[in-house]
């Protein structure tokens, strides 16, 4: 752990965003995870996001639970609205933020265990409500805090760090969200900061359910060999789909790419997301295709990377509820107590 | 790129800006870190090791590792480097039994120093030791050269250069005071192993102008009117005063004459207030003084009645530059401007003057009259005679004197040793991990936020009644400590090792001012244009490591790297160390050790 602060001087030529802030603006605490975790570049890439977007700091909610992942709300955006909620329940915390509030952005961070083993009926209701949100799984099939045990996303076969090989079959929630209807699935690596900063951009962009499964090694407990979470391993057996630039609508679309090679999809809030597809046969609109080809390539022993599904006009949990467009949480006295004669309406519409 | 070799003594020598930029490459953050930790003694003996006078120069350095300190670049201000010295050589306490004792056997060889200035009292510091028979000569009566003769006594007190000179004087060299020298040719006679020659640059120029000699009476020469207060030949001066000239004689000129009885007090300079060769500091101390500086004025005539002078008149001109850059002063048209005074000091800068080296005993002199003197040796081409300071190659500055001081003692050692002086001693080096638990080092690698602190100044009413009276106060042992721990520690160097490393990118993400980035390799111009930051400092390295397991390199930019150790704290592998480098650069007694 360190013990000094993150200095304050910076490279003096850092940018500014349209908001005035610079990256380091959008910075936390310190972190107290182990040296080289996975997380904290996870962390760094949120930080990078929300710059880039130009977020405005206090906008934005980060909700976790309980977990190595979910202590690192701390160590990013230490400006914006934060809550350590109990283990597994992030989701839940979240849902209810939102319906008092749904002006937030709202950023749900968990862990393999937090969101596949404690929490994972509050996962699925999650997605499949369709809560705007980014719910990002910083996963590294292992339970850091206790010392190494495997996680229900270990794969099987896996072998522990003291040798012990994993029988259990690994739940995979990638799958499960393309099952549950999130409209935004994804995943990733923490290693790999240039396709992960865009995808984290095209999700906070996402008006609806954005899943982002993230491959974090644990440095402490599944870094070695045998392990299928580790640098190494996920380096050599990664398959990006595709890359992703998010193009903000004051920028001019330009695209010198070989035919049939990218593809540009408008999210509903205006911004366009570019794909250099890498595997040109490729449909992230569709999701039985999606699932198919995950798990052809999941069988092959490759770790599918990308976006891998994107529906652009979702529908969110305000939309099936009907929800009134001013956040709840700002509805005055006259708009809550409509008084005796609207009663009145009501009661005779029910009659 | 090729990976950078870390092996090469002047690669993290550069990385030490300070150090660097110092002619005499005193090891900065060292001392620096010593006086955090209250071992001022030992701080002052590791500026006395490489620049002699450390409460000298504390008070008087131009102070070149200033600008060059990362510190200014990272914010508005370098660390107060030079005062800190003086805080070193304030609270040092008696260090007398740390100085080394005069030899009790000598070596046989027999050395001439001419001039007991900065330069030779180098030469015999690290001549004396060795145990060589030394004998300075200097038409002064006291020893110090000009250090003594024109800095007033208001910048640097009279204690300061005695105790200093007197650490020197005690390891034994002969002095000859009070003794000018007045033939080469006669003192390479009396069969010398060799001579040196610091005999400084004496000369102060004239500005012959109309009224030149009818005034004379009220016209001095800056460095002899100086060098007269100093020795308390002088003691008033009119209440009118003009200075002519914008370097730090001019300066000195303009606050002495505050303190011997000038109230109106002006400086008058060719050139643009901006471009003067007078330090930044040393200007706004004369301002603060009420002395004002008036710029663009070319001196035309000194006014005079009755052999009393009674102005000066000035033309008023405007810089003007041709497409190379070069400057032309071009009058304006106005009206000549016309100031009255009561005496004019002229400092328009200093020669060098060699009426007493003959011109037939094998010693070369260019075509400006100068020595021809070897730039790394200090030898002229009479290879019993060195040169050194002000007299090697014009005037400069004490800390330079000193650097060639310790260049010329090396070669004086080679040559009666009969050894090539072109065969010069290396460096010797250190690299030591300071790492002592997972997150401990044995420096402080806490980044101070502070900005600059001000040294403290006499109350200006009393300072300026005496010209005795110091003006600096120095800091005291709170701001001293406060102001050495803005210091980045940049010898604390970030090391790399490549075959440890997973790229798991915490070192990225951590550090504070983006030096780190791992990419695709390629040449240094298209490397500086795809890292974290613009990397456009062009005088700062870029570190490069091997080829890692992903096929990318590491690439660090040297530029604003504050050696906070995070990226070595925040590397699960120790792929970073931070380690202490120490480069002691060669002085005489390391010469001829391998022969």
């Amino acid at each position: 752990m360190t013990f000094i602060a993150k200095p304050k001087l910076h490279h003096p030529e850092l940018h500014k965003n349209s908001l005035g802030y610079t990256r380091r603006d959008y910075e936390g605490a310190i972190s107290t995870l182990c040296a080289g975790c996975g997380h904290d570049s996870i962390s760094a890439a949120i930080v990078r996001a929300c710059f880039e977007l130009d977020l405005p700091p206090h906008r934005i909610a980060k909700l976790s639970g309980i977990g190595c992942s979910s202590k690192t709300p701390t160590y990013f955006l230490g400006a914006s609205h934060g809550f350590n909620s109990v283990h597994g329940r992030m989701p839940s915390v979240l849902t209810g933020a939102n319906l008092a509030n749904r002006d937030l952005i709202y950023l749900g961070v968990s862990g393999d265990g937090d969101s596949a083993s404690i929490g994972l009926g509050q996962f699925a209701h999650s997605m499949r409500r369709g809560v705007n949100m980014v719910y990002i799984v910083e996963n590294n099939g292992v339970y850091g805090l206790t010392k190494g045990q495997f996680s229900a996303t270990s794969d099987k076969g896996a072998k522990s760090k003291r040798g012990v090989v994993n029988s259990d079959e690994a739940i995979d929630l990638v799958g499960m969200a393309l099952q549950l209807g999130a409209t935004f699935v994804a995943r990733s690596f923490s290693g790999d900061k240039a396709q992960l900063v865009p995808l984290i951009e095209a999700a906070l962009k996402h008006e609806g359910a954005a899943f982002i499964d993230c491959l974090s090694p644990c440095v402490a407990f599944n870094n070695h060999e045998g392990s299928t979470k580790s640098f190494d391993y996920i380096r050599e057996h990664n398959a990006a789909v595709n890359f992703l630039d998010v193009i903000r609508s004051r920028e001019e679309i330009t695209v010198d790419y070989a035919p049939g090679s990218v593809e540009l999809v408008t999210q509903h809030d205006g911004s366009t997301l570019r794909l250099r597809k890498l595997h040109t046969t490729y449909d992230m609109h569709d999701r039985v295709s999606a699932l198919t080809y995950m798990q052809e390539r999941q069988a092959a022993g490759e770790i599918v990377t990308g976006l891998l599904y994107v529906d652009p006009n979702p529908r969110d949990l305000h939309g099936h509820l009907h929800t009134s467009d001013t956040p709840l949480n700002a509805l005055m006295d006259d708009a809550l107590v409509p008084g005796s004669s609207v009663l009145a309406h009501v009661n005779a519409r029910l009659r | 790129m090729q990976p950078t070799d870390i092996q090469d003594p002047d690669y993290f020598h550069k990385v030490v800006d300070c150090q660097w930029a110092c002619p005499a490459h005193t090891p900065v953050p060292e001392y620096i870190r010593l006086i955090s930790a209250g071992r001022y003694a030992d701080a002052f003996m590791v500026n006395w090791k490489s620049n002699v006078f450390p409460g000298i120069l504390g008070r008087t350095c131009d102070r070149p590792c200033e600008p060059a300190c990362r510190r200014g670049r990272v914010e508005e201000e370098p660390v107060a480097i030079c005062r800190l010295k003086r805080v070193a050589a304030d609270y040092k306490g008696d260090v007398s039994d740390r100085m080394p004792p005069a030899p009790t056997t000598r070596n046989g060889k027999k050395i001439a120093l001419v001039g007991a200035g900065p330069a030779a009292l180098t030469v015999a510091r690290d001549l004396a030791p060795m145990g060589y028979h030394l004998v300075v000569y200097d038409g002064d009566s006291r020893a110090g050269g000009m250090i003594r003769s024109q800095i007033p006594k208001f910048r640097l007190p009279e204690e300061v250069i005695d105790e200093e000179v007197g650490f020197i004087t005690a390891m034994g060299p002969e002095m000859r005071l009070g003794q000018r020298v007045d033939s080469l040719k006669g003192l390479l006679d009396e069969g010398y192993d060799a001579v040196f020659v610091g005999s400084g640059a004496p000369r102060g120029r004239d500005l012959d102008l109309p009224g030149r000699q009818e005034a004379s009476e009220n016209i001095h020469i800056g460095i002899d009117w100086l060098s007269s207060v100093s020795f308390g030949h002088i003691t008033k001066i009119g209440r009118r005063v003009i200075v002519l000239g914008g370097g730090n004689t001019a300066m000195d000129c303009c606050r002495s004459s505050r303190r011997l009885g000038g109230d109106d007090v002006k400086v008058i300079v060719r050139s643009g207030f901006e471009e003067m060769k007078a330090s930044p500091w040393e200007k706004e101390d004369a301002i603060g003084e009420d002395i004002p500086i008036l710029n663009f004025l070319v001196p035309k005539e000194f006014k005079h009645r009755d052999g009393k002078l009674y102005g000066m008149t000035f033309e008023k001109v405007h810089a003007e530059y041709d497409a190379k850059g070069r400057r032309r002063l071009v009058p304006t048209g106005e009206p000549e401007h016309f100031f009255e005074c009561d005496d004019v000091l002229v400092a328009v800068g200093q020669e060098n003057a060699f009426p007493w080296i003959e011109r037939d005993i094998g010693l070369e002199f260019n075509e400006w009259a100068m020595p021809v003197v070897n730039e790394t040796t200090f030898q002229s081409t009479n290879p019993r005679v060195f040169f050194g300071g002000d007299a090697a190659f014009g005037p400069k500055n004490i800390i330079w004197a000193v650097a060639h001081g310790h260049q010329a003692a090396i070669s004086i050692h080679q040559f009666c040793q009969g050894t090539d002086v072109n065969d010069r001693p290396p460096p010797m080096v250190t690299l030591a991990s300071q790492k002592m638990g997972i997150h401990e080092w044995s420096y402080d690698n806490g980044v101070s936020l502070d900005l600059r602190f001000k040294v403290p100044h006499r109350d200006k009413v009393i300072a300026l009644k005496d010209i005795k009276s110091e003006v600096e106060l120095g800091f005291d042992l709170k701001l001293a400590f406060a102001e050495a721990q803005r210091c980045l520690n940049c010898d604390v160097q970030t090391i790399f090792t490549d075959k440890l490393c997973i790229e798991c990118d915490a070192c990225v993400d951590i550090c504070p001012v983006d030096c780190i980035t791992f990419t695709g390799n390629g040449d240094e111009a298209d490397l500086r244009t795809r890292l974290m930051a613009p990397a456009h400092d062009l005088d700062q390295a870029l570190y490069v490591s091997g080829e890692l397991k992903t096929g990318r390199i590491m690439a660090k930019d040297e530029d604003v790297c504050l050696h906070c150790g995070l990226c070595a704290e925040r590397c699960p592998t120790g792929a970073w160390d931070m380690e202490r480098f120490l480069i002691d650069v060669a002085q005489a007694e390391n010469a001829c050790c391998s022969k």
